[in-house]
């Protein structure tokens, strides 16, 4: 035993200073040792290490099996213009063959190292965290050496102007993560969508105008502002889509429940709620016709059409907002004017944008506070 | 130890083995004996469909629930005015007669034959006017070209896929209720499914999918039944829940035995 080894076995002894009662005591945990050397059946019995050679061989020759197979389904399993099937052939085989040609290098060197290489135990000491003295103080003699060299404690100008370029480096980067907020007044875009007074509700993607008439009871129309129809998709098409999606439907008019001042916003039991959930922002789309509930499919949050969209279920906090719609003379269903609130999850200071003036809040004051 | 490993040792995947066997045995035994208590004969089939023949099957088998001139009772919706589209998709589904009262009437093999489910469908048409079953010519797909497909996958995705699945493979509603799969569903169910709404689907009238996008919807569906998934094996199209529970079984299982493997000393 070594005079390094015979230090660290006394580190383990707890030394209980003189208190009164001197007690030295071992530490009750001892090393346990490895346990005795068993030798493989590869070690004992030659046959049974020619054996595994001949599987490491052969688990090699099957890596290279598997280039071959793989450079082969490549030029004989290729991908055919127009016919979709026949990338599931050429992936599958190509994978097939690039993984047995890597298990095959992985398994058969895992197989040789457990049955043919040296299988002795060794111990390796971890070494101390603490480098040894001399390397500390020579570590501080080049600390020193490199301060003196280069004035950095001497020439202040230089250090300081160091230290604010470095500190102003990472401001870039802030610069550039603001730009992933929507282009122009965020706020604006969140709290705005396309419907204004007079937009027809139409088909969506088509955007053919729907007439009151043609909203039977049971009926699930999925809306969007006739506009947005004539919009490509450069022109935002797909982001104002997600702000103006909305569900139409109509309900008996025994089943409506509406709160009276809010009569006005609904035609003959058609209404029209905002598809985006309160929640998240998932579409809300899974219309129940009988029991008219409206199931978000992410968070299972329902809520209940015949109230106002009120929440029966699950974690969205707040109604769906409800788009005012009334028919212009030729029958066809038109917005009032845009939601009177932000549609969507909640931000901050959301309750701020909330139109004052024709915002109609619900009595069930409970979810309209929370923001 | 080493006395057994003479006498043979039992290779380690002979429990896993037994075990599979067992479950498919058991399995087997569950389906055919579950398949032996359906096979009830069907009703000798009638020739003629009338309306009087129709009343009369009504009467006997509907009017329990849905009331003896069919006007409804507390357990069953009046089917004035649902139409003979109505009555071909929920008895030819085998939705009708309910086989119990639940959050959702379930399939099973139907109950009529298509001549007795046409005379019912004659005489609930007779009650008042509703969608009738659709022509030959409304059903057929084979005018539609790839871009009819094409605008039926859209539309198929804007309408029905919430809750059906985008790949037709069905879902979860509410309180016990769910939306079933669609695939190698009849023309016609699918028509009729649209147009009347059964249960709590909603209703899509032909101001909201007109017949012709009807059938571009249903070349679509027809589609997804022809062609295999391009990605291979889907897992029954779940999406996350499926491919999670299968990569966490089978991906990270793999991982565990590769390194109980790796770690183990050899004999």
């Amino acid at each position: 035993m070594s005079a390094d080894q015979s230090a660290h076995q006394e580190s383990h002894e707890v030394v209980v200073h003189d208190r009164g009662a001197a007690i030295v005591q071992s530490d009750a945990f001892e090393n346990p040792g490895l346990p005795p050397h068993r030798p493989r059946q590869t070690d004992l019995h030659p046959e049974k290490a020619d054996r595994a050679e001949r599987t490491v061989v052969w688990w090699f020759i099957a890596s290279m099996l598997g280039a071959v197979i793989a450079i082969a389904a490549y030029i004989m399993v290729p991908i055919e213009q127009g016919d979709m099937a026949s990338v599931r052939f050429n992936n599958l085989f190509l994978g097939l063959g690039i993984a047995l040609s890597l298990l095959g290098i992985g398994l058969g060197g895992m197989h040789w190292a457990r049955q043919l290489m040296s299988d002795h135990e060794l111990v390796e000491e971890r070494h101390l965290t603490r480098g040894s003295e001399p390397n500390r103080t020579r570590a501080v003699e080049i600390f020193k050496l490199g301060d003196e060299e280069s004035g950095f404690s001497r020439r202040s100008l230089i250090r300081n102007t160091l230290i604010g370029a470095v500190a102003l480096m990472p401001l870039p980067a802030v610069v550039l993560f603001r730009d992933l907020a929507p282009a122009g007044n965020a706020v604006d875009v969140l709290t705005h969508t396309m419907w204004k007074a007079g937009s027809r509700l139409a088909l969506d993607p088509s955007g053919t105008p729907i007439k009151a008439d043609d909203v039977t009871i049971g009926s699930a129309f999925h809306v969007i502002p006739a506009e947005l129809a004539e919009m490509t998709h450069d022109e935002g098409y797909l982001d104002q889509k997600a702000l103006a999606s909305v569900l139409l439907v109509r309900l008996p008019l025994d089943r409506l429940n509406e709160q009276p001042d809010r009569a006005g916003w609904s035609y003959d039991g058609i209404v029209a709620y905002s598809k985006i959930c309160t929640h998240v922002g998932c579409p809300v789309a899974l219309y129940e016709q009988q029991t008219h509930h409206l199931l978000c499919p992410c968070h299972q949050s329902t809520f209940d059409v015949t109230n106002h969209a009120k929440v029966v279920f699950g974690p969205a906090k707040r109604p769906l907002p409800q788009l005012p719609i009334t028919v212009d003379d030729e029958g066809y269903l038109v917005a009032q004017h845009d939601f009177t609130e932000p549609i969507g999850p909640s931000f901050f200071e959301r309750l701020h944008y909330v139109d004052e003036e024709k915002h109609i809040p619900l009595s069930s004051a409970e979810t309209e506070t929370r923001a | 130890m080493a006395a057994r490993k003479k006498t043979g040792r039992r290779h380690p995947l002979a429990s896993a083995a037994l075990l599979i066997i067992g479950l498919v045995a058991a399995g087997g035994a569950s389906v055919a004996v579950g398949s032996v208590a359906n096979a009830e004969p069907a009703p000798a089939a009638h020739t003629q469909a009338t309306a009087a023949e129709g009343e009369a099957l009504f009467r006997a088998n509907c009017a329990s629930c849905h009331g003896i001139d069919a006007e409804g009772t507390p357990n069953g919706v009046s089917l004035i005015g649902v139409g003979a589209a109505s009555v071909d998709f929920q008895v030819m589904t085998g939705r009708m007669p309910m086989a119990f009262q639940g959050p959702q009437a379930l399939q099973r093999d139907p109950q009529f034959t298509q001549e007795q489910s046409d005379a019912m469908g004659a005489y609930i048409a007779s009650l008042a006017p509703g969608p009738a079953v659709p022509s030959e010519e409304q059903l057929d797909t084979s005018v539609v070209d790839e871009e009819g497909v094409a605008n039926g996958a859209e539309l198929f995705r804007i309408n029905c896929a919430m809750c059906h699945n985008v790949a037709g493979a069905g879902g979860a509603l509410t309180e016990g209720k769910f939306a079933p799969h669609l695939r190698d569903i009849d023309a016609a169910h699918i028509y009729e499914a649209m147009l009347t709404g059964p249960q709590n689907m909603p209703v899509f009238n032909d101001q909201n999918i007109s017949p012709d996008e009807k059938r571009e919807i249903i070349a679509y569906l027809h589609y997804l039944d022809e062609n295999p998934s391009v990605g291979g094996f889907d897992l029954g199209s779940l999406g996350p829940v499926s491919e999670g529970l299968f990569i966490w079984i089978f991906g990270l299982g793999g991982i565990v035995a590769v390194t109980v493997w790796l770690t183990s000393k050899p004999n």
